[in-house]
């Protein structure tokens, strides 16, 4: 760059010692976590499996996707959006009562942040084995699978909701209460329908992402693609394992372009 | 009212399109729930079996078994920052080459959006189990599956950060005659860096919670000594297992949150 005229001011020094510190504890962090990774190698027959995973992506098993029976992939793969869609409208209910007591606006600040609290303890709790202790309760199959999305989207349906119900425009509540509006009246006209259309949007793009975790459910047997894709993965059959990853990828990637579509209108 | 006034009045918008997308929402909403089989009555109906399964898992949990769920913990840790590190590095280039307002070639970014998407479909699990068959059972295959998945989460949002920079800076470089270098040195990185690793602690406690279940495939961490006790069926080890991974991930997520508060 072109010389300046005037000298450039010198950079504050003050956070330089705080900086080091922060800067050694990371990298001793990192060094530590490099350390705990045991590199065994690859396994003497990872060129094989290499060579077979290329060709099973370049020649897939199209039998198994016209296969129309209960085994087939179209199957599974209906399965999958069926689990993700029923998980996703489950949390979406479920997520509301669970957002209006982590909102501030509504339930003050104290209780607010035991219900933050509640909120990011559910989301903390892998989806996996709330899958695999659903499936103690209601056996293996789509139900165990439905419930835990369920239940773990809340975490994140939860938070954002009550981000959107505490940012809501306050003015319209009270304009409707100074008009003698009940507390059914201001709910229905005030609250609702200024935080539906944010709600709807976030649950769309959970949908979204509760659509890559339904297809992981099955490997642990709450219904879907996953069994038969760890089933073939196994199995070392890689033509299946290519048209089911290949299938996977395009059903997620049509779902994420109809879904961001819908929430751009939306917002 | 005067009905002469009434027909004064706007008529209401027809909602026609209004009603029928919400027919056609609860429509898919009951055939997916009825294709899966799902009935709350079913789930009513076996509350019994959920009370027994939580009494044998965490009343009370193997407390004695604790020692040794730390060491398999430790590593799920390490795993998850072995794996955010990497693909943090990975992410930058890739996130400068998607970004349109920095290198302005239409089909480069293109290409390399739907490269990133591309990575992104495929959930972190089912790499790990693509992984485990080429690297064996053990922590590296879980590495690298972390690393390909938060590779492409931070890259996503640090190109959409990198389009979102303030373009005045931008234009001052140029108007003073600096390059592409100075461009990335003084107007992108400063923007884009703090919000790039605040994108890297999430991916960091997105890739603990996820470390945590890939052993279940067989990539290493405390998924796999959970897998053990789960197909032994020793439902008190299990509860301990889920107890100290859950207290671990949660202080983990509020330290991390603490400080992406700061950093943005």
């Amino acid at each position: 760059m072109a010389t300046l005229s005037k000298p450039v001011p010198m950079k504050p020094k003050a956070n330089s010692i705080k900086k080091t510190i922060i800067f050694i504890i990371v990298i001793s962090l990192i060094i530590w976590a490099f350390d705990g990774v045991n590199y065994n190698g690859l396994m003497p027959s990872a060129a094989g499996t290499i060579v077979g995973m290329w060709n099973g992506i370049l020649h897939p098993d199209v039998s198994y996707l016209t296969d129309w029976s209960i085994d087939g992939l179209p199957y599974a793969i209906v399965e999958t959006i069926a689990i993700a869609i029923s998980g996703t409208f489950v949390s979406g209910v479920l997520a509301i009562p669970f957002a209006l007591l982590a909102s501030q606006n509504i339930v003050g600040k104290r209780v607010s942040k035991v219900g933050k609290f509640i909120i990011t303890m559910i989301r903390t709790f892998p989806e996996l084995i709330l899958a695999l202790i659903f499936i103690g309760i209601v056996g293996p199959g789509a139900p165990a699978g439905i419930l835990a999305l369920g239940v773990h989207s809340i975490g994140m349906l939860g938070k954002l909701f009550s981000e959107s119900i505490e940012s809501m425009d306050i003015g319209v509540k009270e304009a409707l209460e100074s008009c003698g509006g009940n507390s059914a009246e201001v709910l229905f006209r005030a609250v609702i329908p200024q935080v539906l259309p944010e709600f709807l949007s976030y649950t769309l793009f959970r949908f979204e992402i509760n659509m890559r975790a339904a297809a992981t459910l099955g490997l642990v047997g709450a219904g879907g693609i996953g069994a038969p894709l760890i089933f073939a993965i196994k199995a070392r059959d890689w033509e299946r394992t290519g048209i089911i990853v290949i299938v996977l990828i395009i059903t997620v990637t049509i779902i994420d372009i109809i879904s961001s579509k819908i929430r751009k209108k939306l917002v | 009212m005067n009905p002469e006034l009434v027909a004064r009045l706007p008529k209401k918008p027809k909602r026609i399109k209004f009603y029928s997308t919400l027919a056609l929402v609860v429509a898919i909403i009951v055939s997916a729930a009825v294709f899966s089989g799902f009935s709350i009555l079913d789930i009513i109906n076996n509350l019994r079996f959920a009370t027994r399964l939580l009494k044998s898992m965490f009343f009370p949990p193997a407390w004695d078994y604790a020692d040794n769920v730390i060491k398999p913990l430790l590593q799920t840790i390490q795993m998850a920052i072995a794996g955010s590190f990497i693909g943090a590095i990975l992410a930058f280039p890739a996130a400068l080459l998607a970004a349109n307002n920095f290198i302005k070639i239409k089909w480069l970014n293109t290409t390399v959006r739907l490269f990133l998407n591309f990575f992104r479909t495929i959930p972190a699990l089912v790499l790990a189990a693509l992984f485990v068959s080429i690297f064996g059972i053990g922590s590296f295959a879980g590495v690298v599956a972390l690393t390909i998945f938060s590779f492409g989460l931070i890259s996503k949002m640090t190109y959409e950060s990198i389009e979102a920079i303030d373009y005045g800076q931008v234009e001052a470089i140029i108007s003073l005659g600096g390059n592409k270098l100075n461009i990335f040195r003084y107007a992108i990185l400063p923007q884009v860096l703090p919000q790039y690793m605040s994108y890297t602690l999430y991916a960091f406690e997105v890739n603990v919670r996820a470390a945590a279940v890939l052993g279940y495939v067989g990539a290493g961490g405390v998924g796999q000594t959970y897998q053990i006790w789960l197909d032994l069926r020793r439902f008190d080890r299990v509860g301990i297992i889920i107890i100290i991974s859950f207290v671990a991930v949660l202080i983990i997520d509020l330290i991390s949150s603490a400080i992406r508060r700061r950093l943005v």
